[in-house]
């Protein structure tokens, strides 16, 4: 596959675009107590995968597919009812716009951080950073929908003190379906913004209006 | 944002500490403080923040581990105006938003030298205080241009000798908490013997918040590191 080095770094968690902080729901789902091993973090897993991943992933596509990302920017918004995920999403939008701006440089970087110096949400800002590495609409899609997966993950062995082999173990079962996701996510993006996937988890926004509340947590969201 | 970058094959340095603003002006000075749980970073901030607070325009972002005290404890002792502080969350991983992903924190800085910017009265130092760590947490030379590492005696007089890349490599070691020293029976020359081993030319200072001379040592030499970067600023403008 072509640019497939620069799919692994655009998908290395250890990208320096501040994902770390965050836990994308999973904190809030080990404090309720949905997610308390290895195989209730794997359903938690999968849900978001098939419901806000799958969203996430085709924004990306079709910014890497060369939508106008502030149109895309918008349909993100349609599909984000939580105000606390929509400030959550353009931070991390504006984090990962200076990590591929210093990575990938390119003009339309450029153009869309100079038209929203407060971020965008991050799935678009993704995708334009593939299209400016070289990759196409599937591969922001697998960067995307493997970031939906891997950032729980992570967040659930610091929170659990989780088995890391588990918890990767269950990133590895998930891989057919987080391709199946990609596959469909890319098709997608390379449609009309309009006819984009919009699955949501509701509980993913509700938990993630609960948890911007929250006085003690380990994670930003 | 940096919207004068190039793509010349410049140094992506503009992404993180590039010396100057956008439209060319100085932007202020950043001084890391780090250090172990407990050895008194937020108090020597908290210090710091009085005792230059009169002189130089000041910020200070926080990097709470999993609350906001820090920044509520700078707020409580009114040590600077709220829109002066920032508390940056770290997912359970301070030395990464210090070091290996510091997004989040230059995101945060730019932040308050924007808004201050606007306000008319822009930032001459931003004070950053990681959240409590251990032995090898240090700042990236992409987030601070110097940095403090704050150790206390009650936390065993062996540590200077241990050394690790904070004791060692820190622009300032800091011993914090001196007066303590009779009564958990640390040596404190043989610290500053351990620490002179370490750091070579590296500056030492020993100090007690509880009585004089308090944090006006550090304050100096944050003072002094100001001048310093202030000269730079105009030798390379």
């Amino acid at each position: 596959m072509a640019g497939a080095a620069a799919l692994l770094l655009l998908a290395d968690g250890r990208f320096p675009a501040g994902g770390h902080a965050h836990s994308q729901g999973a904190e809030a789902a080990v404090k309720a107590g949905r997610v308390h091993d290895a195989a209730t973090l794997e359903e938690f897993c999968r849900g978001r995968l098939h419901t806000a991943g799958l969203t996430a992933a085709a924004l990306a596509a079709a910014a890497a597919a060369g939508h106008d990302p502030l149109a895309l920017d918008e349909a993100a918004d349609a599909r984000t009812p939580s105000p606390a995920l929509r400030r959550t999403a353009r931070k991390l939008g504006r984090q990962l716009m200076r990590a591929a701006r210093a990575t990938w440089p390119g003009p339309e970087l450029d153009e869309l951080a100079a038209a929203r110096p407060q971020g965008v949400h991050q799935p678009v800002v993704l995708g334009l950073a593939a299209r400016s590495a070289g990759l196409g609409p599937l591969e922001a899609a697998q960067a995307a929908a493997y970031d939906n997966v891997s950032g729980p993950a992570t967040a659930a062995v610091r929170l659990l003190s989780l088995d890391p082999f588990h918890a990767t173990a269950v990133l590895a079962r998930l891989t057919p379906e987080t391709d199946e996701v990609a596959r469909r996510a890319g098709t997608a993006g390379s449609g009309a913004v309009e006819d984009l996937p919009a699955a949501s988890a509701p509980l993913l926004e509700i938990t993630a209006e609960q948890h911007a509340t929250w006085p003690v947590r380990l994670f930003a969201s | 944002m940096h919207l004068d970058h190039s793509h010349t094959g410049h140094h992506p340095e503009r992404h993180s500490a590039s010396a100057a603003l956008p439209d060319g002006s100085r932007r202020a000075l950043r001084v890391g403080l780090g250090g172990p749980v407990g050895s008194g970073k937020t108090a020597t901030v908290a210090a710091l923040c009085r005792e230059l607070r009169d002189r130089l325009s000041l910020a200070v972002v926080t990097n709470d581990i999993y609350t906001q005290e820090d920044a509520a404890f700078l707020l409580r002792e009114a040590v600077l105006p709220p829109e002066r502080i920032a508390a940056v969350e770290t997912g359970a991983c301070p030395h990464t938003a210090i070091r290996d992903d510091i997004s989040a924190n230059l995101e945060a800085i730019e932040d308050l030298e924007t808004a201050l910017l606007a306000k008319g009265a822009p930032l001459d130092v931003v004070l950053v205080e990681s959240g409590g760590d251990n032995l090898t947490a240090t700042f990236s030379k992409g987030l601070v241009d110097a940095q403090i590492f704050v150790i206390d005696v009650a936390g065993g007089d062996d540590i200077p000798r241990k050394g690790g890349p904070g004791v060692t490599t820190a622009d300032l070691l800091v011993v914090n908490k001196t007066d303590l020293a009779p009564y958990v029976g640390s040596d404190l020359e043989g610290m500053a013997r351990d620490a002179k081993q370490q750091r070579g030319e590296l500056p030492v200072l020993f100090q007690s918040l509880r009585g004089e001379p308090g944090a006006r040592p550090v304050a100096a030499w944050v003072r002094e590191q100001f001048t310093a970067w202030t000269a730079r600023a105009v030798a390379t403008a």
